[in-house]
């Protein structure tokens, strides 16, 4: 009798539980723009888009003090805005953090996402991919005054490295490197930042364009050590099966590449670290 | 649906094993503390009073992230307070993981003496009176007559105490200890298209650690329930 008691108790709890995420689900929809046109009608017929950037990654996308926002993404983002008609004061910024990326895409609360987006299989599921707009690698950040650091296979003899929990970069640094360094996980990669200056890490680690745009932040005081291990590509984030809306992103891509606006925007944003501009990637099919 | 759990990469037992050992260290630790905290709160002089007061009021009134950014990137990072021997090949996750308990039972124990207090409360004040009259000092008052009784009075507060404390160590990962939270973050960055069934995993879990404390708390709350 009182076993069944609990049962029926958890069962309660379990089907609220079900319920409230689902209605969470549910909702939000139709925010940002909907139905079911593509993203080239959209934008034609609105004159309005909302795209998902990062609000907090100094270089890339970051929302200053003032409200506007500035960066990498932001500059790619505002190009393709433009190759589609639509003009700045069109644009919704809307912060799509990397956890919540598929689903902002999958609900249609952004009509595309230029975030540090790296192109991987498994997301191939759920979002299809315009570009890569660049390809950046992991890489390591250090103090200016440090020298024992020049590369990946300088990472022995016990050293500090930082990165965000869980994130891909402190992944790779787990399977890769475990035996010969420590990986302090933190929430944010500012964090990583106060412990690398104040001596607690020996580096922080992560895709090379993030580190400039910190060690922009910082200067005279972070180096990039400039030997990336791996690559990422960065894509532009659209609906799954969005064939024409794919097709204007990477004709816009390729339009920013060539007129040399590209280059200006990672310049002025990364440039300043001393951070080497790559060439332009090459669109993938 | 689960299938993501076949990744040998995902040690599901070890973080939650983490987890449970976060949660019972710093359960003793703010236990204790806890105790003495309700000790100075009670006691007849003025500038223990005030220390626990204030104590409480501040810590119980920090948000816990704040506690436990701090000890990491205040105490360990800034100010060189290391718990650990800095040239062992695993330093930083003992670090990370004893900083954890010290800012899990700095906050956890503000809860542990405001619910022993309400236990006190319940102790008749004849009691400690008459106990006085038979000439017992301040501290065996309070611990051969006062505390046993409040104790068992405060046996369901204190196991909410424990099932709050028990997921508040999921905050324990933004300082790096590999906890259930830690591993998934990991799988969100990596099963993007199975996300639901990571969140639902991590919430069954929970549950399943929960209730089973929950319910057994609570009969020995009915069992140990001073009579009056």
């Amino acid at each position: 009798m009182r076993l069944n008691r609990v049962l029926q108790v958890g069962a309660v709890v379990l089907a609220a539980g079900l319920t409230l995420t689902a209605c969470g689900g549910g909702s939000g929809s139709g925010s940002g723009a909907s139905g079911d046109k593509n993203l080239v009608q959209r934008a034609k017929d609105n004159k309005k888009l909302t795209i998902g950037i990062k609000f907090d990654q100094p270089g890339l996308g970051l929302k200053k003090p003032d409200g506007t926002y500035a960066g990498f993404d932001v500059d790619v983002a505002k190009y393709i805005a433009k190759q589609l008609g639509v003009e700045e004061s069109g644009i919704t910024w809307k912060e799509a953090q990397s956890a919540q990326r598929e689903d902002l895409i999958k609900k249609g609360e952004v009509d595309f996402i230029v975030a540090t987006y790296s192109i991987t299989d498994k997301r191939k599921n759920d979002v299809s991919f315009g570009g890569p707009y660049f390809i950046a690698h992991q890489d390591l950040l250090v103090r200016s005054d440090n020298t024992d650091i020049t590369g990946p296979e300088s990472l022995t003899g016990n050293k500090k490295l930082c990165s965000v929990k869980g994130s891909t970069p402190a992944q790779n640094v787990k399977t890769k490197y475990a035996k010969e360094v420590q990986l302090q996980e933190v929430g944010k990669y500012t964090d990583c930042v106060t412990a690398l200056l104040n001596g607690s890490v020996d580096a922080m680690t992560t895709d090379d364009v993030i580190l400039a745009g910190y060690a922009a932040q910082q200067p005279g005081k972070l180096k990039l050590v400039g030997k990336g291990f791996t690559d990422e590509n960065y894509g532009v984030g659209l609906k799954k099966d969005d064939a024409d809306g794919k097709a204007a992103v990477n004709k816009a891509i390729q339009a920013m590449e060539q007129d040399g606006s590209w280059q200006k925007s990672l310049e002025s944003n990364v440039g300043p670290s001393g951070y080497k501009i790559p060439a332009a990637p090459a669109i993938a099919p | 649906m689960f299938d993501f759990l076949s990744n040998p990469d995902y040690d599901l037992v070890g973080a939650f094993w983490t987890t449970i050992q976060l949660t019972f260290f710093s359960a003793i630790g703010a236990l204790i503390w806890g105790t003495i905290l309700v000790g100075m709160r009670v006691s007849p002089v003025p500038i223990m009073r005030g220390f626990a007061t204030v104590y409480v009021n501040v810590f119980r009134n920090t948000p816990l992230t704040v506690i436990i950014i701090f000890t990491s990137l205040g105490l360990s990072s800034t100010l060189g307070v290391n718990l650990a021997a800095s040239d062992s090949p695993t330093s930083l996750a003992d670090n990370a993981f004893r900083l954890a308990v010290l800012g899990f039972i700095v906050y956890t124990a503000t809860f542990v003496c405001e619910s022993l207090r309400s236990g006190i409360n319940t102790v008749p004040v004849g009691q400690a009176e008459a106990a006085r009259a038979l000439g017992l000092n301040f501290t065996q008052v309070l611990g051969l007559i006062v505390l046993p009784q409040a104790f068992r009075a405060v046996i369901a507060p204190l196991a909410n105490v424990l099932i709050a404390l028990l997921k508040n160590t999921t905050v324990a990962s933004v300082i790096g200890v590999a906890e259930a939270s830690l591993l998934m973050s990991t799988m969100v960055e990596n099963e993007s298209d199975s996300l639901f069934y990571v969140f639902i995993l991590f919430a069954l879990v929970f549950v399943a650690l929960v209730l089973p404390l929950g319910l057994l708390l609570g009969w020995v709350a009915k069992k140990a329930e001073v009579k009056r």
